[in-house]
């Protein structure tokens, strides 16, 4: 029985995925399963070669699966394409824009593809839904003044602020972003995040990112890492980084030895390299230690992990250990 | 309903692009003129003084019809072509059917290709052929048949091949030796046998031939240069516009999707 969009709290669901392209000799996807909840802002990260960008043709509806059950918004992906489509917006990794047209005409142009208007030659014959729509979009995106400009004059941040807006405007449960800020410079990438930001809190729609900046996966509601096909790791970021890097506080003295007979004596677990790497956790947090030191010292630092270390130790690591 | 207004929206864009895309326009008008003009010139007046009938209207009628065939085939090419970093792929993922796309493409390009054909007319009118206001009423019809077949040619090649690079190595190739074959440049009802099996396997044969059949019904010179009648040809094409659709769209779908 399918179950359907309001009977199920998740957006997504995928169950045992497999893909294997015609004459490969391995699966570009291997057997992988997660859930997304309505609302959450999902990161699909993972090396180039990984499967992220096979799963998400796939998820997108652009390409078809070998085995494996997955559903969007209550509708299976391939009995039920055509209502997924309905229910989702993408941002390519690459514009997928008409550069000969203006910025309106191409918002216009998906608007009646996805069936919410009828086509109109001018932009005056659209209906007042329409029209205050797009000025709402383009306003709070900040595409107002180019509105009406062929978008082969656009940069690459203008074009994507194009691309937010024509997802956004048929107002779809789960947008894909698939790399959406390769290519942008840094004051684009924090517009554009912030612009993301806004309509998620407006619309509760349900972000699915892939990326390869890793600070833009921090504010992730769950983070999924996928490396060789297979999913290694699945968590909110806290989680992933407190199961896999250690924290670390760096202490030194001028009297290294009495530091170290104390660091001994209260039974921490440490490491001499430039210092002393002493670990720390939730119960033992950096605080106590150095309350607990009476030897002056000369160098604090706390590290606290990113995202990114945690990625890179997950990448480097042979698939033996993960499992 | 809905399909019906994606299909157009999706011809209405190609129209749009067309008239913002001033040098397409130019080369688009190049091409026929520099036949029309230059070999339909030459030939009229080396052969065509002993010939029953006038060499370079037989030209200007070829031209027009290989041009509207051969627009529309690239039309629907395009699609390949475009497949990777255009708005293309923002229709593949929209919520309507493969076949909806595709008749919006043939639709488009279909009235892209009319369009372009006014100026060869004009240009016509200019070098003084003698064409009558029942010429272009009995070859309208015509024209919107060699719009159809020519998308749904098309069709059948991006069916069968999706990769670009091979499309565009392809295209010139079938493209191309049409014109000799299909009684563009030359009458091909008295052909040898080799030229008459090649020739019976171009589409653009019978559109060429159906034109000129249609003329026939005016001018009675050209029923010595017609292979079949017009019903006959209006069958075949029918027939032919059919198997196209019909094995394009289930091939395009299928490769498109299933790598």
């Amino acid at each position: 029985m399918a179950i359907q969009k309001n009977e199920s709290n998740s957006v997504i669901e995928v169950k045992n995925l497999v893909k294997r392209y015609k004459k490969a000799d391995k699966n570009a996807v291997d057997d992988i399963s997660f859930d997304i909840k309505k609302g959450e802002f999902f990161a699909f990260l993972g090396p180039n070669g990984a499967g992220k960008t096979t799963t998400i043709s796939i998820l997108t509806t652009t390409l078809n699966k070998t085995s494996g059950d997955v559903k969007i918004a209550g509708y299976d992906l391939e009995k039920e394409n055509k209502f997924v489509r309905q229910r989702i917006g993408i941002i390519f990794q690459n514009p997928s824009l008409d550069l000969n047209l203006t910025a309106e005409e191409n918002i216009r142009l998906h608007s009646s593809l996805y069936g919410l208007y009828n086509f109109r030659p001018f932009y005056k014959f659209m209906p007042n839904a329409y029209k205050d729509r797009v000025n709402y979009l383009a306003e709070i995106i900040g595409l107002k003044d180019e509105l009406f400009k062929e978008v082969k004059s656009f940069s690459g941040g203008m074009k994507r602020k194009l691309e937010i807006i024509r997802s956004l405007i048929h107002r779809p449960e789960v947008l894909f972003l698939d790399e959406p800020s390769t290519g942008l410079d840094p004051v684009s990438r924090n517009d554009l995040w912030k612009y993301l930001k806004t309509v998620r809190n407006e619309d509760g729609t349900t972000i699915f990112l892939t990326t390869h900046y890793l600070e833009e996966a921090e504010e992730a509601d769950n983070v999924c890492i996928i490396n060789h096909g297979k999913i290694i790791s699945f968590g909110t970021p806290n989680q992933l980084k407190q199961n896999l890097v250690e924290e670390i506080i760096t202490i030194d003295a001028d009297n290294r030895d009495a530091l170290r007979s104390e660091l001994n004596k209260l039974n921490l677990e440490y490491k001499e390299e430039n210092g002393f790497k002493v670990k720390y956790n939730n119960d033992i947090t950096p605080f106590r230690i150095i309350k607990s030191i009476e030897t002056p010292l000369t160098t604090m630092d706390i590290h606290e992990p990113s995202l990114e270390d945690t990625y890179i130790k997950l990448i480097g690591m042979k698939k033996e250990e993960i499992k | 309903m809905r399909e019906i207004n994606a299909a157009l929206t999706i011809a209405m864009r190609d129209l749009i692009k067309f008239f913002r895309d001033r040098t397409r326009f130019v080369f688009l008008l190049i091409f026929p003129v520099i036949f029309i003009g230059i070999i339909g010139g030459m030939f009229q007046q080396n052969l065509g003084k002993n010939l029953a009938y006038n060499y370079q209207m037989f030209v200007f009628i070829g031209i027009i019809v290989q041009s509207l065939f051969s627009t529309s085939v690239n039309g629907l090419v395009s699609l390949v072509r475009d497949r990777e970093d255009d708005f293309t792929q923002e229709m593949f993922v929209a919520p309507i059917s493969r076949f909806t796309i595709i008749m919006g493409k043939i639709i488009g390009s279909g009235a892209i290709s009319i369009i372009s054909i006014l100026g060869i007319v004009v240009y016509g009118l200019i070098l003084g052929l003698p064409i009558t206001y029942q010429d272009i009423i009995l070859l309208s019809p015509v024209f919107i048949i060699a719009t159809l077949l020519g998308g749904a040619f098309g069709l059948l090649i991006i069916g069968n091949i999706s990769n670009q690079q091979t499309v565009n190595m392809i295209f010139p190739f079938v493209m191309f030796p049409q014109m000799f074959v299909a009684g563009v440049i030359t009458p091909v009802n008295h052909s040898g046998p080799i030229l008459t099996v090649i020739s019976h396997i171009a589409p653009l044969t019978y559109i060429v031939d159906f034109a000129h059949g249609a003329l026939a019904v005016v001018r009675p010179e050209y029923r010595n240069l017609v292979i079949y009648d017009p019903i006959t040809n209006l069958l075949i094409i029918a027939g032919m516009f059919l198997v196209f659709v019909i094995v394009g769209t289930f091939a395009f779908a299928r490769t498109e999707r299933s790598k």
